[in-house]
């Protein structure tokens, strides 16, 4: 991953970075006061990549996902300064009608509840074709007929029988599949999924995440997966961003950022994980629980959970710093954190 | 009054167990709900929430229940706490039916069984401070705590389960999750039970806080000699906390055993690909388990599927498995399985050791 710091269009093409988030904040204004949901967030997606976003509930991953596609509610959100780079074109100042063009065909997404995600008064077949007659102008039968290729493509059985069923008729995985069909109807570069399986059954999670992980090799596509479960990243992406208190603390490949964390924060949730070894241990916790993001503290939001904090911790925000190759961590102390997992 | 038979072996649904006697035993319960019929003369359909139940929890031991939404676990746990009386079978807690208790010895039973809940936000009652909240069930059973000890024992609870015992006067929605459901473990522990039914105290809190609630619980049965019936679909926490684990399927219990038994000799399909569909067992020791990915989702618990009802879904269905339903079969010394193959599957790890 290169400098965050240009912005080069000409340069991300070169690249291949499909999606480049510079510096977004998001706030909300609530009866209490403003909450800060996303607090300087930077991250990139290239082409062929899956990145994940790992982080808890209220860490801003979800925020983030809906500033993207352009669907938080403004008000009460608003973006204070920031910006989402889909291709080199900023999507928070991108005319509106460009931005319609873009978002649903270029990047779209797979929310977490299917059922909430369609619309239950039409058949599931008609809502796929619709991707089809909006964007693409094709007749009510060519777009029958494509969106019985795409149930096919994510494998839901009969599908020329099932096109015309609504979607309670179908089952949880059904309807995430239909919901991932439409997602992918219009061969976006980029797909982002909101913890697409959280909803579902573990055995039904598995098929979902082979049916993603599958569909991006074949494609070549962009995906970023937000989730809060350590395995579920592990399983399906080769980055990962890890969230905290709307920033991301750390970044990097999977493999090496789960197994040698630099951050205390990523290092705290690795560990927390039940492995067999731990069988009649205490499981080592972090302590404390996420900060309130109506009164965010002025250094680290994490020092007051974190064992190697110091004074600088409290004083000011750690920026995300290259600390290895194609790696980043947004800590002052993220050596020390380094050197405990090699010992 | 009833009393089980000492020679529990016989039984199916119990791996032999050292401690002799359960505490807590369950034997051949079914619970059928009846399904809302559209027209009044269609057949009557009931949802076979528990379908032929045997299970034992015994003292100071925690028994982990695992299976998919839908496979009974909730029902188990409401069923155990004799929230329900279930439609057939009974449940025994001491040696007692639980369902043919009256008057005293029935107050007695329920203070012996709490529960904790997998919200606790909601089962809170959010106009209660945590101190009422907490002393709320001595309302019922002063006897445990009488009122002029009482605030020095609800202080006691609070430091135990790791709250602030100044805070007793603050109300639910001053916590986080985590703390909430500390709460709830405070009030589930308040009259000094026996068994305590976790239905998936966890699985609503942070990832990075449950670790904290799940080593509370575990300090918890170490000072206090408490039981558990943990029900969660967290497969690792599941395998950190319990001696002996259940999985669930379609309202039977399919396989039953020791925690390492379970996890490691695994001798039912139906498990099996539970355990591969969970990523964060896999890759650990670098020698992964075969991946399993079932097709379609489970079948409805209305009209399960005859024979063996795990055979529409399993990747080593043979004809047999559609006509006739297997039973348990001991497949070791603490060890059983739902499987007409349960014994090839059992062997596969006992070639692997000596190879």
């Amino acid at each position: 991953m290169g400098s965050h710091q240009y912005a080069n269009p000409a340069a991300d093409a070169a690249d291949d970075v499909l999606l480049r988030v510079k510096d977004l904040e998001v706030e909300f204004n609530t009866s209490k006061g403003v909450a800060t949901a996303v607090n300087g967030m930077n991250f990139e997606v290239k082409r062929g990549q899956a990145l994940g976003i790992l982080g808890e509930s209220g860490s801003g991953k979800s925020v983030t996902a809906r500033a993207i596609m352009g669907i938080l509610d403004m008000p009460p959100a608003h973006i204070p300064r920031g910006e989402i780079l889909l291709e080199g074109e900023d999507l928070l100042t991108v005319a509106p009608r460009r931005h319609r063009q873009l978002v649903g065909s270029r990047v779209s997404m797979v929310f977490q509840d299917a059922l909430t995600a369609l619309n239950p008064v039409h058949p599931v077949g008609r809502q796929i074709g619709e991707l089809y007659r909006v964007h693409r102008g094709y007749s009510r039968r060519d777009a029958k007929a494509a969106a019985i290729k795409m149930m096919e493509k994510v494998k839901i059985p009969a599908a020329a029988k099932r096109v015309n069923d609504y979607p309670h008729r179908f089952s949880g995985g059904m309807r995430q599949r239909i919901v991932i069909a439409m997602a992918l109807a219009l061969d976006p570069v980029l797909l982002i999924a909101d913890e697409p399986t959280t909803a579902l059954d573990v055995t039904v999670q598995a098929q979902i995440l082979e049916l993603l992980k599958e569909q991006q090799e074949e494609r070549n596509m962009g995906l970023i997966l937000i989730t809060h479960d350590i395995s579920v990243v592990r399983e399906v992406t080769d980055q990962v961003a890890v969230m905290y208190a709307g920033r991301v603390v750390e970044h990097g490949p999977t493999a090496e950022v789960l197994s040698r964390p630099g951050h205390p924060y990523s290092r705290g949730l690795a560990a927390s994980i039940a492995g067999e070894e731990l069988k009649g241990q205490r499981l080592p916790a972090i302590p404390g629980t996420p900060p309130d993001l109506l009164h965010l503290p002025a250094g680290c939001s994490f020092a007051n959970r974190c064992a190697f904090a110091t004074e600088a911790c409290a004083a000011s925000i750690p920026a995300l710093e290259l600390i290895d190759e194609a790696r980043h961590s947004a800590c002052f102390h993220t050596r020390e954190v380094l050197a405990h997992a090699n010992a | 009054m009833p009393t089980p038979s000492t020679s529990t072996q016989a039984l199916p649904g119990f791996a032999n167990h050292p401690a002799g006697t359960p505490l807590m035993e369950m034997r051949d319960v079914k619970q059928h709900y009846a399904v809302h019929r559209h027209l009044p003369l269609g057949p009557r359909k009931f949802v076979k929430a528990l379908d032929g139940v045997d299970l034992s929890v015994h003292a100071g031991e925690t028994m982990g229940v695992i299976g998919e939404s839908g496979c009974g676990k909730s029902t188990l746990a409401r069923v155990m706490a004799g929230l329900e009386k279930p439609t057939q079978g009974r449940v025994f807690f001491r040696g007692q039916d639980i369902n043919t208790l009256r008057g005293d010895e029935k107050k007695e039973m329920r203070r012996n069984i709490q529960l904790i809940f997998q919200d606790p936000y909601s089962s809170l009652n959010p106009r209660m401070t945590v101190e009422q909240l907490v002393s709320e069930p001595y309302e019922i059973h002063p006897e445990v705590a009488p009122r002029a000890g009482r605030k020095a024992k609800i202080k006691e609870l609070l430091e135990l389960v790791g709250l602030n015992p100044n805070h007793a006067d603050r109300y639910p929605h001053n916590f986080s999750g985590g703390q909430q459901q500390r709460i709830g473990i405070a009030r589930g522990i308040a009259l000094n039970p026996q068994l305590l039914i976790c239905d998936e105290p966890v699985s609503a809190l942070d990832v990075s806080v449950r670790a904290q609630v799940v080593n509370l619980l575990d300090d918890l049965q170490r000072e206090l000699g408490l039981s558990y019936l943990f029900i969660a679909h967290d497969l690792q926490i599941v395998r950190h906390i319990s001696d002996r684990v259940a999985t669930m399927y379609l309202g039977r219990v399919v396989e039953l055993g020791t925690y390492a038994d379970v996890y490691d000799r695994t001798a039912q399909p139906y498990t099996r690909a539970l355990m591969s569909a969970a990523p964060e067992l896999r890759r650990n020791d670098g020698n992964d388990r075969e991946k399993i990915i079932l097709q379609g989702d489970p079948p409805s618990p209305i009209d399960p599927p005859a024979g063996c009802r795990f055979h529409t879904r399993c990747p080593m269905a043979q004809a047999i498995c559609a006509t006739k339903e297997p039973e348990l079969i001991a497949v070791g010394d603490t060890h059983e399985a739902r499987c007409h193959f349960a014994k090839d599957l059992a062997a596969e790890f006992v070639q692997g050791a000596g190879a």
